[in-house]
């Protein structure tokens, strides 16, 4: 255990450090995926289930973000809340919905609200349809006392608000909620004859992994003072499952290394345009068929190979 | 002639027409789905992109040989039917006994890696493909395109071909029993492996069919299966993959549904699909024709 | 001394990581009925499986006329002239009475034709065109058993075809494997029920824990019905 803690201290450290060595926006942006797809894979690695349209909870929050800060001239906490709290509505919605499918059916009826939720962004007035929502101002936090116009500083918040999204997810599996979840994943039939209502816990997981995420999306508004079509897009819900995927289902920090992974991938890749969705799908089928615990699961299966 | 609710009647049946020929690209798109899940237990993402790669196959080979279309139809699905075959052997046979999830997964980053391909070949902007039958007739209540109605009636024939092909041949009682017990059919001496790469291949085959009948209504380009490919999950759901006639009539209904929604109330007309997929899902979560497995 | 058409050699299978046969031998001569006796869960039904080729992993070797099967795929085995009858009975229910009949292929001149079944299964002629699944447990077990005359196989594996069924049914499928039997077909029979085991076998084996313990002539089981009675937990 005591590896485990060293391990998390220096990785705080590092986070620390960062902004010394890479360019901050770059960083935030990571950190926003990298919560994205802790949410994620909450949902996949610890309940089973898979959503493959995350993207509406992780873009409409930016949109409601956008909306609250800059049509309503609000606080940007006040932004963030409405992103969390709407997100947590359109999962309580979908998710109801969605949970009476298991497996398959349950991430192609994901996908299908993911699509609807997309449709209606393109028409709906207040997300400025294609162009999307524009120009959302920096708010300073607190009531003027944190300056978010400083990329350091801001930093510093968006680091914060991931370790609370990040410590969030981390108290959730290590508690009892976590356990009867996990017995749910792994016999659903099981944990029922013993009482558990597991559609109601698979609802709440699935409207706290939507929160978080909305959290993610909506930090990722005030960030990149913009929110678009592409958030809301399927490209992004595969995107989210790829990054899980490539860190490493059912582990907590692998979906964070998967998200700067693909991050840093397509910030090297951007000059390819179309060519990046090829590596990216390449990379699916890749993982899929050889590498299907990814990049921390496989690690760690190395280090258990060698202490034995 | 009279006014429906206020539309006149060129609108409505031409509406009408609009949604007979995008149901039957949903029936023919679904049947395919439904026939791979049924035997391979394996959602094929991959189906949008080979729908593509069937318009493309037809486009190319108008315009590198100078194929007609006519020939094209057959040419292209067996062109495209052979690359699934290829994909089924090298890649979907290794994931069979994993969690049906990693089928999904796997060919969702297929369908991303050949749209991608083709995106970055030939751009996404579409390119025309001729219509084999120029003109129309004029029917009274409408105008009626003669390529638009050929493309009704030989959805239904496709239709109605493989649902004979599936319920009233050997082959398909063969395809039948191996999706309820392969290791017993193939204790009978059936190839079970086999049969289940041609049934991937028959399901892409039809999906590129699909494509060649697209190509000179849509324009031909890189991400034409993409946003079809999902709208086409949510007709699959509705439906159920219980019954191949179920698949059928689904997707004509749900593009006839479509098509007046788009009269009546034109904002939804994008939305309903899904709406229903809600609907069905509250009253009959097995979908309309499907039995709970 | 009869031709040994099937001879099993140091068997052993298992199913994932379970070791379920640890080396099971016998032999069954042309035109011989020989069971396989023995309690619940010893291998039984294992055995049947490896031979047929449906179990995952099995080593030894499974010679049939001669030719060594022990690591062949199923459907190359039944095309050898094998033909299995599970114990589930495996009716397909998205196929009528006649479509199952005709399922399976004919792997080898020499089997019955649809009409020859009929007149041994009268009651399948009348539901012909009803749903596989919609028979009773005895006309299930009856359709199972006629699917694989049609092939032409010359060595029938069969797994408990009485299980679950009413005495006077049993009766009659007792009737009909003697009938196969006075064909000319060669029977591997598994069976806990022994009163009709004895009534058709020429040979039993006895299999416990996955190996086989014994054989008897149907001649030497008056004489050692203890043993036998011992061996089954009777």
């Amino acid at each position: 255990m005591t590896a485990q803690r060293v391990g998390y201290a220096l990785l705080i450290v590092l986070a620390l450090v960062a902004p010394l060595f890479a360019y901050p926006v770059f960083l935030m942006k990571a950190l926003c995926f990298a919560l994205f797809a802790c949410a994620f894979n909450l949902l996949l690695g610890y309940a089973g289930l898979m959503s493959f349209g995350h993207a509406m909870f992780f873009g409409m929050a930016g949109y409601f973000y956008g909306h609250v800060v800059k049509a309503w001239d609000m606080a940007p906490e006040a932004g963030l809340l409405a992103g969390v709290a709407g997100a947590a509505l359109l999962g309580l919605v979908t998710g109801a919905l969605a949970i009476r499918r298991q497996g398959i059916y349950f991430a192609m009826i994901t996908l299908a609200f993911a699509q609807m939720v997309y449709f209606f962004c393109i028409q709906a007035p207040f997300t400025g349809g294609e162009d999307g929502l524009q120009g959302i101002p920096r708010k300073a936090l607190l009531g003027g006392l944190i300056p978010t116009k400083n990329d350091f500083v801001l930093y510093y918040v968006v680091l914060a608000i991931f370790l609370f999204g990040y410590g969030a997810i981390y108290r959730s599996i290590h508690s009892p909620f976590g356990q009867v979840l996990k017995a749910i994943r792994d016999n659903e039939q099981r944990a029922k004859s013993l009482g558990y209502e597991a559609d109601r816990y698979k609802l709440l997981a699935f409207v706290l992994s939507a929160a978080l995420a909305g959290l993610a999306g909506a930090t990722k508004a005030m960030v990149q003072q913009f929110a678009t079509l592409t958030d809301v897009a399927a490209g992004t819900s595969g995107e989210v499952v790829l990054m899980a995927l490539v860190g490493g289902l059912g582990t907590i920090i692998g979906p964070v290394v998967g998200a700067f992974i693909i991050v840093t991938m397509q910030n090297y890749l951007a000059s390819a345009g179309e060519f990046v969705l090829v590596i990216q799908g390449a990379i699916f089928v890749v993982i899929v068929l050889a590498f299907r615990k990814g990049v921390v699961g496989e690690l760690a299966d190395w280090w258990r190979r060698r202490r034995a | 002639m009279f006014e429906l609710l206020g539309i006149p009647p060129q609108a409505l049946f031409g509406q009408l027409l609009l949604g007979l020929i995008n149901g039957a690209f949903y029936a023919m798109l679904s049947l395919g789905l439904a026939v791979i899940f049924g035997m391979l237990n394996v959602i094929n993402f991959t189906h949008g992109a080979q729908y593509m790669m069937g318009a493309f196959a037809a486009w190319l080979l108008l315009g590198i040989f100078g194929v007609p279309f006519w020939v094209s139809l057959v040419l292209a699905p067996l062109i495209v039917g052979a690359f699934g075959v290829v994909l089924e052997k090298l890649l979907l046979k290794r994931i069979y006994h994993l969690d049906h999830l990693y089928g999904f997964l796997l060919t969702f980053g297929l369908a991303l890696v050949i749209e991608g391909l083709f995106q970055w070949k030939w751009g996404s902007s579409g390119a025309p493909y001729e219509n084999p039958i120029p003109g129309g007739g004029n029917l009274g209540f409408m105008f009626m395109p003669y390529y638009r109605g050929f493309v009704v009636v030989a959805a239904l024939v496709i239709c109605l071909a493989t649902w004979y092909g599936i319920e009233r041949t050997r082959l398909g009682a063969y395809l039948r029993a191996a999706t309820e017990n392969p290791a017993l059919v193939q204790a009978f001496g059936i190839n079970v492996p086999r049969l289940i790469t041609l049934t991937y291949g028959l399901g892409v085959g039809l999906a590129a069919l699909a494509g060649v009948l697209a190509a000179p209504i849509q324009q031909v380009s890189a991400l034409m299966g993409t946003s079809l490919v999902l709208v086409v999950f949510a007709v699959v759901v509705i439906g159920g993959m219980g019954s191949i006639m179920g698949s059928i009539v689904t997707g004509f209904g749900l593009g006839v549904v479509e098509g007046l929604t788009k009269v009546f109330y034109p904002p939804a007309s994008n939305t309903v699909i899904f709406v229903i997929m809600a609907i069905v899902l509250l009253i009959k979560p097995a979908g309309l024709f499907g039995q709970t497995k | 001394m009869t031709e040994v058409l099937l001879k099993v050699e140091n068997l052993e299978a298992w199913y994932g990581e379970s070791h379920i046969l640890h080396g099971v031998d016998f032999h069954v001569g042309r035109g011989e009925l020989v069971t396989l006796l023995g309690r619940n869960g010893v291998g039984k039904t294992t055995t049947l499986k490896s031979v047929m080729g449906i179990v995952g992993k099995r080593t030894g070797s499974v010679r049939f006329e001669n030719e060594e099967l022990v690591s062949q795929p199923s459907n190359v085995i039944a095309r050898k002239g094998l033909a299995y009858c599970p114990e589930e009975r495996g009716i397909f229910s998205s196929l009528n009475v006649e479509e199952n009949l005709l399922l399976p292929p004919a792997v080898k001149p020499g089997g019955l034709s649809l009409e020859e079944i009929y007149k041994l299964f009268p009651n399948l002629l009348e539901r012909r065109r009803s749903q596989g699944t919609k028979l009773s447990g005895g006309e299930q077990q009856m359709l199972a058993i006629g699917r694989i005359l049609r092939t032409g196989a010359s060595l029938l594996l069969l797994d408990e075809p009485t299980e679950g069924l009413a005495p006077v049914i049993v009766q009659r499928i007792g009737e009909i494997i003697r009938e196969l039997k006075a064909r000319g077909f060669t029977i591997l029979l598994v069976e806990q029920n022994f009163r009709f085991a004895a009534a058709v076998a020429d040979r039993h084996y006895i299999v416990e824990d996955g190996r086989v313990v014994d054989m008897m002539t149907a001649a030497e089981v008056s004489t050692n019905i203890g043993k036998l009675q011992a061996y089954l937990g009777v």
